[in-house]
């Protein structure tokens, strides 16, 4: 059985003030794949999200993480294998020292706290912020803040790493630090953007939302450089695959 | 607005200071809990008018206070900050119980203002003590202590939530006070008419934010137990920490210390 595959069959979602945002989508994401899921404001993006960890739960349809079914009773399993990081970093950073936010996930899981030690500091190592560990999260700044709740979720070892916005509110020197990173990362990565750039360089596959359902599935570059599919999902195609500004010339 | 970002990071440093490494910190949660606990019943059992019995009980937040490199004044601002409800409790006492207490040949001190002051005395103690316990143990530490005095885990975890709940609460009423500032240049306060709606604007977005947090919390495996990781054996030095409070504590109680050096002294010039 592998954890890494994630499939959400005709999944619905309506919250409780009527609006629909999840109007029936349909997907399979098998083991070490990187798949961006773009499409506007209000497209479905991050409900999508909430109901791969069970934050949230389909009114009709289902989520399978591997071959468990995301429900009340699974959570356990489910939210050990799929880790995610929060759009705000200050929404994952509570505790008062970043090694005890780090350590949160793993002491939950009751491991000795040798192990717990070990993950912190592999986790930390990882994102390059080992220095920062008795710091206090609101002391760091944006790009470090975002480098540790990445390193939150990492220290629970997830097969899949589900990101919402990562690079929201990065500056362009920790974005790219942050592409790099991720693109070091052999998990299953999910990640939806407005960056459609990142998006480009990070992801082999994207799926594109509108009105809570798949507009269009494909390989990125396919799908990104369809000008008509972005702009009818209020989305531009990214600025790589745009033609120079100055010569006019195309890269692509 | 810069009052209520100073007052977050008032709150913080508290927890910054509980993440020092000095003798006091060192000291085992528990020990230092119980030591607190102690002080604060012996503090309240003295009496009204037992004004003189109190000066030793100073001795402890002194030492405590020199030991664990605590920024004095930054304790005194914050002790006096429960200093006008102390006042606001006592104030009457001075005016309603006139009656002559001590009398020395350039004064008469009436019991009222005798009890006032040891009422003061007291607020002031109890208030720095349990500031210190703060500061010189942290939040999840004294959870610890709490859960190994076998304190149900739902109050414990309502304890560290709420205290962590108070941060997201202030940085929301800036984040207001902020954007209502920005667009009222002309007026100083809040207008009346807008509380309502800010007030409601404040409920919905801080309920909101401890709802992200709470969810990031359960997707980290969060099931209602704080864990707060390794658990320190109680060794010799804490046990005698604790001890050798308690009996000074109790000796204080029972003994009115200042009275007998103040009678030893003029024993000793006569």
């Amino acid at each position: 059985m592998s954890h890494h595959k994630i499939e959400v069959n005709s999944l619905k979602y309506q919250y409780t003030d009527g609006r629909q945002a999840l109007n029936g989508v349909n997907f399979l994401i098998t083991h070490g794949e990187s798949v961006g899921i773009v499409g506007a404001n209000g497209a479905g993006k991050s409900t999508l999200l909430m109901h791969l960890v069970g934050i949230l739960f389909p009114n009709e349809g289902e989520v399978n993480v591997g071959d468990v079914p995301v429900t009340k009773k699974t959570l356990p399993v489910i939210r050990q294998s799929v880790g995610m990081v929060f759009q705000n970093p200050d929404d994952q950073l509570f505790m008062p020292t970043v090694f005890d936010d780090v350590a949160f996930g793993p002491r939950n899981y009751q491991l000795p706290e040798e192990e717990v030690e070990k993950r912190v500091h592999e986790a930390l190592d990882t994102v390059g912020v080992l220095h920062l560990k008795s710091r206090p999260p609101y002391k760091l700044s944006g790009g470090e803040k975002r480098a540790v709740a990445i390193a939150t979720v990492l220290a629970m070892k997830p097969d899949v790493l589900v990101m919402d916005e990562p690079t929201a509110a990065l500056d362009p020197k920790s974005r790219r630090r942050l592409i790099t990173l991720l693109q070091g990362f052999t998990h299953t990565k999910i990640i939806t953007s407005h960056d459609m750039d990142m998006v480009f360089e990070l992801c082999e596959r994207t799926i594109v939302l509108k009105d809570g359902k798949v507009s269009a599935d494909g390989p990125t570059l396919e799908v990104l450089s369809n000008r008509e599919l972005m702009e009818d999902c209020s989305l531009e195609v990214p600025l790589t695959l745009q033609a120079c500004p100055v010569c006019g010339r195309n890269n692509i | 607005m810069s009052n209520i970002t100073q007052s977050l990071y008032n709150i913080r440093l508290l927890d910054e200071l509980g993440e020092k490494k000095t003798v006091i910190h060192q000291i085992h949660p528990l020990a230092k809990v119980l030591t607190t606990g102690v002080y604060l019943v012996v503090t309240v059992s003295f009496g009204r008018y037992e004004l003189s019995g109190l000066i030793p009980l100073l001795f402890y937040p002194i030492i405590v206070i020199a030991l664990a490199e605590i920024p004095v004044i930054t304790m005194a601002k914050r002790v006096l900050l429960v200093s006008p409800l102390i006042i606001g409790i006592g104030v009457f006492n001075p005016i309603l119980n006139q009656d002559p207490m001590i009398v020395l040949p350039w004064i008469i001190i009436s019991s009222g203002w005798v009890s006032f002051l040891s009422l003061l005395v007291k607020g002031v103690l109890t208030a720095l003590a349990a500031l210190l316990l703060i500061s010189t143990t942290g939040i999840t530490k004294i959870a610890l202590a709490l859960r190994m005095m076998r304190v149900p885990k739902v109050f414990i975890l309502q304890f560290l939530l709420t205290y962590r709940y108070i941060s997201v609460l202030v940085e929301e009423v800036g984040r207001i006070i902020r954007a209502y500032s920005l667009r009222s240049p002309r007026e100083k306060g809040i207008r009346f008419s807008n509380w309502g709606s800010l007030t409601g604007q404040l409920l919905i977005r801080t309920l909101d934010r401890a709802q992200r947090v709470y969810y990031s919390m359960r997707c980290r495996g969060f099931k209602g137990e704080y864990n707060v990781g390794r658990e320190v054996g109680i060794q010799f030095r804490d046990i005698l920490y604790l001890g050798g409070w308690s009996v000074y504590f109790l000796i204080i109680r029972y003994f009115n210390i200042s009275e007998l050096i103040g009678s030893l002294m003029i024993g000793v010039g006569k």
